[in-house]
């Protein structure tokens, strides 16, 4: 089973990005990709940029709606996200709980629709 | 005074609560065999306590009161079940007469048949720990859920699952017969034991899987040590837990840091504890039947020598260590010898001690690499150093720990660079 954990930084941790990514936690960053790759269940993963960078899009009685910033605005916002393949969610919990992201912001694990999905787009 | 009233009924229910709950909880289930309803019946009972209390005073005998109330609601439960199964029990619990002057506080202590009930084969291992700490101690599911790092909706359900098993399945709510105990007893002793959550203090950096349910561990282990204390391994794991209840002051420096073992000041270790543990294992090494836990609680005594003596006896841990590995596969007891191995007889011996180990059974077991990353430091391998502190690091949960590492890993890198320069 493929689950996605939703990784959700504060504003402080997003400002660390535009000073100096400070020693400790980049090196934390690259010790939990290196324990998820060679403990066999990483499958992709990706950062986003900071969310002043996002634009929102919306079409409301036929009429575009374009806003600035992220969807929703909230303190945390989404900054990246891991796939993994794993035996069941409580597995997921145990990788979400040794994120380093779950010590300052939240990381949010849902599994990945793909099966129901696919069978819906191909018939 | 009604504000004092009502402050000191909640505090007499919250304490009868607290000290009785398992025992009145296991009264009302050990006939029926239902947890579900005797819980509810029991929840219904404390309401009413904090309804009825404030104004007519807290009764003489606070926990037949509630014995009453609960049975009677738990009666009018069954009795609207109109289960045809369930009339023996009720008729049974109505015979006993419900007159709350007569129960005295002298109903029969059956915390025993639910610890074993809790911990029974036929239930999914997983769930031993979370369905005692709701039978007996009384904790509500998110809390479990919290602890076991399970979403509380899913914790709830599989409580429930095991619920109806229990009533369903005819799993017996006695103590087991002499020949099925060892193996059942250490069922309930392993489940205790995974609420304490303990890691392994005695290694460099291990991530302490904390649950923070010690203090309910360690109640547990005092219950089942009052009610069976002629059996060793029973002594033996509240001993464990003492002993490392002990520490846990000094596990924390005063910024939150996090303080391995080998570097905690003894003057802020608990004697009072560590007394208790002393005790509690003497009396177990009389029966003169060793064990897991015993071991376990031996190796935790030779740490606690140091408070006295000033130095840790590595070669009396690695011979515990040693006989622990005779009778336990679990990786962490392998693990833990080669740390005391290391101690004892040098690094290379430690990594000797390592490698019978298979790498595919630590791919995501942070201890194993947390002490291998520590003697190939020690042996000035750098690089090989860096890499097992990166997957220590990589599977640390505490915050706390994977600053440690972090420090650690970056003296490594350090002194490695250090090398490469005088190299040039």
């Amino acid at each position: 089973m493929q689950f996605v954990l939703m990784i959700y930084h504060t504003p402080e941790e997003f400002a660390l990005r535009n000073n100096d990514y400070s020693d400790p936690h980049l090196g934390a960053w690259r010790a939990y990709y290196k324990a998820l790759v060679e403990a066999g269940v990483y499958v992709a993963a990706d950062a986003l940029e900071v969310p002043d960078t996002g634009t929102t899009v919306r079409l409301r009685d036929g009429k575009r709606r374009v806003q600035d910033g992220p969807y929703a605005d909230t303190k945390e916002q989404l900054a990246g996200f891991i796939i993994l393949e794993l035996p069941s969610v409580d597995a997921a919990l145990e990788w979400a709980a040794r994120c380093p992201g779950a010590s300052i912001g939240a990381v949010e694990v849902r599994p990945l629709a793909k099966e129901a999905l696919q069978k819906g787009f191909t018939g | 005074m009604n504000g004092t009233n009502q402050e000191n009924a909640r505090r007499t229910i919250e304490r009868v609560a607290r000290e009785s709950y398992g025992r009145l909880l296991a009264y009302l289930s050990v006939h029926t065999h239902d947890l579900a309803s005797a819980e509810d019946a029991l929840s219904e009972a404390l309401v009413s306590a904090l309804n009825n209390w404030p104004q007519d005073g807290v009764p003489q005998n606070p926990e037949a009161w509630l014995m009453t109330a609960a049975r009677r609601s738990l009666i009018d439960v069954i009795r609207h079940q109109r289960v045809v199964q369930a009339s023996e029990p009720t008729v049974k619990l109505l015979k006993e007469d419900s007159m709350e002057t007569t129960i005295a506080a002298e109903f029969p202590d059956e915390r025993l048949k639910l610890l074993f009930v809790c911990a029974h084969p036929a239930i999914d291992p997983a769930m031993h720990t979370p369905l005692m700490l709701q039978a007996v101690l009384g904790l509500d599911a998110v809390r479990i859920a919290q602890a076991f790092l399970i979403a509380p909706k899913t914790m709830g359900q599989r409580l429930s699952r095991a619920k109806i098993k229990i009533r369903s399945g005819g799993i017996p709510f006695e103590v087991p017969q002499e020949r099925a105990l060892p193996e059942r007893l250490d069922a309930v002793l392993e489940a205790i034991y995974a609420a304490f959550g303990i890691g392994w203090d005695d290694m460099v950096g291990a991530d302490q899987r904390g649950r923070n349910l010690a203090e309910e561990a360690l109640w547990l282990a005092r219950v089942l040590s009052g009610l069976m204390s002629g059996e060793p391994e029973v002594q033996g794991l509240l001993a464990l837990l003492l002993h490392c209840e002990a520490r846990r002051p000094a596990r924390r420096g005063p910024d939150g840091r996090y303080v391995p073992l080998s570097e905690q000041d003894p003057k802020q270790w608990s004697l009072a504890l560590i007394e208790e543990a002393e005790r509690h294992l003497s009396e177990a090494f009389k029966q003169g039947r060793s064990g897991r836990f015993q071991l376990e609680a031996a190796i935790q005594s030779v740490h606690a020598e140091r408070a006295r003596t000033g130095r840790t006896d590595w070669a009396a841990i690695a011979l515990f260590y040693e006989r622990l590995i005779r009778i336990s596969h679990a990786i962490g007891t392998k693990v833990g010898y080669a740390a005391a191995v290391a101690e004892a007889n040098g690094p290379d011996a430690g990594l000797a001690a390592l490698k019978p180990i298979r790498r595919e059974d630590v791919s995501d077991y942070q201890p194993y690499w947390a002490v291998r990353a520590h003697l190939l430091q020690r042996l000035g391998k750098t690089q090989e150093a860096a890499d097992a502190y990166d997957r220590a690091i990589g599977l640390a949960e505490d915050p706390a720990v994977r600053e440690f590492l972090l420090k650690e890993r970056g003296v490594a890198d350090r002194s490695h660079n250090q090398r490469r320069t005088a190299a040039l």
